[in-house]
């Protein structure tokens, strides 16, 4: 790891030399560090001051801090524009080939490149923070507390290292400058949002709550930083000369992994959709076990928001429960409609938490998948806290259908983890694209011949079986 | 030194390079020629392990590329196609950026990069920024990179391009001397002159296969024919009949000189010189008809059959 670190560092160590020869860069990132610093104070004197006439000195709290996170952030934004370039740019220049043809290895030089785009700007960002917060001290007398500029320094570290990262992997994988730039808004949309909400934060002065987003931009950053080192390829970085989407290539990738070998169609299952499940071990686990921790935390969360006693009508449990079960909204149960609108439900929030799973490496397709088990457990603990058996609540509701529901939903999420972690995981025989649509064939094959059949069953016994049981055991 | 066995590169459907066996021992010098797009620079790639081969086996200074990449990239240097050069660096601190990067001491490095400068001339240089140099200099200060860490192996694709006549002469002389330090050198050119004063052995490349090996003599013997020799004579042949032994062929016959062709132009010329000598005529001259080894080239190239990859020893 040192090693790697030495060497990447002399890597990086020219390339910083070689922006501070290169006034484009270094005239933005002074100008943010000293002059923009200096307009945010005046701006912040003229609010104190006018918000003091009207006696609404929040606003002038809640600016200030706000202000300062902003000209911590602005020099950041410059080192999106060098790590737009940074692999791509050497490639246009023709300066690239020697170094992939040196002993260093993949993790060097692309840490090399990281931090030699995250470096400059990042000072820039600290000499900002520093020549706010002298004047503004000077001005106003106002100072943060530690945890707060800590808090401020962290966000900008974090915000920097999440667009670094992103836009290391973009130029890493494209072939010009330009289709790097044009790439740059995948990384400045989401950035510009998570600014918003930071924003926020800083008006509303939860300041404790920033600590989450500190904390998710560094997961972010690490795995977009494990996504650029596992898809790192030099040959396909020297080699590639064309961005083209061809979806027919795409198309015959997808359908050839998609049929698998040829074989009889019990065989072919067996292979293409049974063997699978070998290979989605350890995501499986995974899901199982974030599925148990979810029952739990929503057990936890009886006790945080518990149903008012008089919500829950025990006396009339019976008629109440027979009238909820004959008409629950939407879904009529003993009908091949509800049967219908249940599975179709299933099939939107598996196609929902798939596509969020994508965007996020499987983790927001995850949170949401499983957010049912947490209510299940909520509802169990209520139960529970209102005398009824959790167990008997469990049987009379969730198992009859649970049991292939259960099943198909923890299938659908170690799919997504697949789907995610395949832009995480180094594969020298595929490219990235090639990977991930093998990985997706897969998803489709599994969605289709096993997640499907096992979720009509359960909507079946949803519709038809549950509700009896539960009228059984609870209507009398 | 640098040893590759059915080497194979395709790009998706396109077979950039086609089971190509090369050896070359330490001490020699390979010439990889070719026209543009013949599998020269790939096969390079391949050897640098910048590129995956498709199949095949590859081993440079005892490594293989696949399994020892890293072991590979340090035992070779590389001349590439494009210079690779950072414009706002200076000379010096260019080498010594690369010195680091090949793990060379401090005190050898700078040892090393001075020898260097002076070997190429590029001394009064040393403080100018690489993006003022011509692009001879710049090609001299790509040859100086690539011989930095003294590799044992040496892949230099075009050498000498876009050189002036006396800095190519500067680099060719360096190559000459590299190769007599033990090191497995493959040259890859356009410039059959310099293939033919450089290279103990030479491989013509085409559509990825090697349609052609051997010594410059070698080739022009195998695709050209056997060598053709004139003489002068002192005085006019005057319907004189020659003495020609049995496997002399005449080609050209002037007044006072013929060329002709013979196969074993070892045993039958001495033997040819007798019989003149013998009838009284009296022999001025004896010399080879030079052929180019363009001429090699073009017969190589424009030949329409393949016979598959060759191998090369």
């Amino acid at each position: 790891m040192w090693t790697d670190f030495k060497k990447a560092m002399i890597i990086t160590r020219r390339e910083v030399r070689d922006q501070f020869r290169d006034w484009r860069i270094i005239a933005p990132i002074i100008i943010l560090t000293v002059f923009f610093p200096g307009l945010m104070n005046f701006t912040a004197q003229q609010a104190v001051d006018f918000v003091g006439k009207y006696g609404a000195p929040i606003i002038a709290d809640r600016l200030i801090p706000f202000l300062l996170m902003v000209v911590g952030f602005f020099p950041i934004s410059v080192s999106l524009v060098i790590a737009l370039e940074s692999f791509v740019g050497e490639k246009e220049r023709r300066s690239i080939e020697p170094l992939l043809s040196s002993p260093l290895t993949d993790v060097q030089l692309y840490l090399g490149k990281l931090m030699a785009v995250m470096f400059p700007p990042l000072i820039g960002s600290f000499l900002g923070i520093a020549v706010y917060l002298i004047g503004v001290y000077r001005q106003v007398g106002w100072a943060p507390d530690i945890t707060l500029l800590i808090q401020v320094i962290g966000l900008a570290v974090v915000q920097s290292l999440v667009m670094v990262s992103g836009a290391v992997v973009v130029s890493s994988q494209t072939t010009s400058v330009r289709a790097a730039n044009l790439l740059a808004s995948f990384i400045i949309i989401p950035m510009a949002l998570l600014l918003v909400g930071e924003s926020m934060i800083m008006f509303w002065a939860k300041y404790e709550v920033l600590w989450w987003a500190i904390f998710g931009q560094a997961i972010i950053a690490w795995l977009l930083i494990r996504t650029g080192i596992a898809h790192f390829n030099r040959e396909e970085l020297l080699g590639k000369e064309l961005d083209s989407i061809n979806l027919k290539w795409a198309w015959q990738v997808f359908r050839d992994a998609f049929r698998g070998e040829k074989a009889s169609p019990w065989q072919w299952w067996r292979v293409n959709v049974w063997g699978i499940l070998k290979e989605l071990k350890w995501a499986l686990v995974l899901v199982l076990l974030i599925s148990v921790g979810a029952v739990f935390v929503g057990i936890t969360q009886a006790d945080v928001f518990p149903i008012p006693a008089g919500l829950l009508d025990w006396g009339n449990l019976e008629e109440g429960l027979v009238t909820g079960i004959e008409d629950f909204g939407p879904i009529r149960f003993f009908s091949v409609q509800g049967l219908g609108i249940i599975f179709l439900h299933n099939m939107r929030a598996i196609a929902l938490d798939s596509l969020l799973g994508i965007f996020s490496f499987g983790v927001l397709g995850i949170i949401t998948l499983i957010l049912p088990f947490s209510i299940i457990g909520y509802f169990s603990a209520i139960m529970g806290q209102t005398g009824l058996s959790p167990g008997l609540f469990l049987i009379g509701f969730v198992l009859p259908h649970g049991i292939f529901e259960i099943p198909a939903i923890i299938l659908t999420g170690a799919l997504i983890i697949r789907l995610g972690l395949t832009l995480v995981t180094p594969n020298k025989d595929y490219t990235i694209g090639e990977a991930w649509i093998r990985t997706l064939a897969d998803w489709t094959r599994l969605i289709l011949f096993l997640v499907i059949p096992l979720l009509v069953v359960a909507a079946f016994l949803e519709v038809f079986i549950t509700p009896r049981i539960a009228l059984a055991l609870f209507g009398g | 030194m640098i040893v590759t066995e059915n080497l194979t590169k395709y790009f998706k459907d396109f077979c950039a390079v086609d089971g190509v066996s090369l050896h070359v021992k330490a001490g020699k010098v390979l010439a990889l020629l070719g026209p543009n797009g013949a599998g020269k620079t790939t096969t390079v790639r391949m050897l640098t392990t910048v590129l995956r081969p498709s199949s095949g086996t590859a081993r440079v200074a005892g490594y293989d590329v696949l399994e020892n990449s890293g072991e590979v990239r340090g035992s070779v240097g590389v001349l590439t196609e494009d210079h690779g050069l950072y414009d706002r660096m200076h000379m010096v601190e260019y080498l010594d950026f690369f010195g680091k990067i090949y793990d060379m001491p401090d005190g050898k490095r700078e040892e090393r990069i001075l020898h260097l400068l002076e070997k190429f001339d590029l001394m009064d240089a040393r403080d100018r920024r690489i993006g003022k140099f011509s692009k001879g200099m710049r090609q001299k200060l790509s040859l100086a990179r690539a011989l930095l860490h003294s590799p044992p192996v040496l892949l230099l694709d075009e050498p000498t391009s876009a050189m002036d006549p006396a800095s190519a002469r500067l680099v060719r002389n360096a190559i000459k001397t590299l190769r007599s330090e033990d090191r497995a050198i493959i040259v890859c050119t356009h410039n059959l002159a310099e293939a033919e004063e450089l290279a103990d052995s030479i491989a013509i490349i085409r559509t990825g296969q090697i349609i052609a090996f051997g010594t410059a003599a070698e080739l022009k013997e195998q695709l050209l024919g056997p060598g053709e020799y004139r003489i002068q004579l002192a005085e006019p042949l005057d319907g004189r009949t020659l003495p020609l032994p049995s496997d002399v062929e005449i080609t050209k016959k002037g007044s006072d000189w013929f060329t002709f062709r013979v196969e074993k132009a070892q045993h039958t010329n001495p033997l040819l010189i007798q019989n003149l000598v013998a009838t009284d005529y009296a022999v001025v001259k004896l010399e080879e008809i030079p052929r180019s080894l363009e001429s090699v080239y073009l017969q190589a190239v424009n030949q329409t059959t393949k016979e598959g990859g060759g191998h090369v020893d």
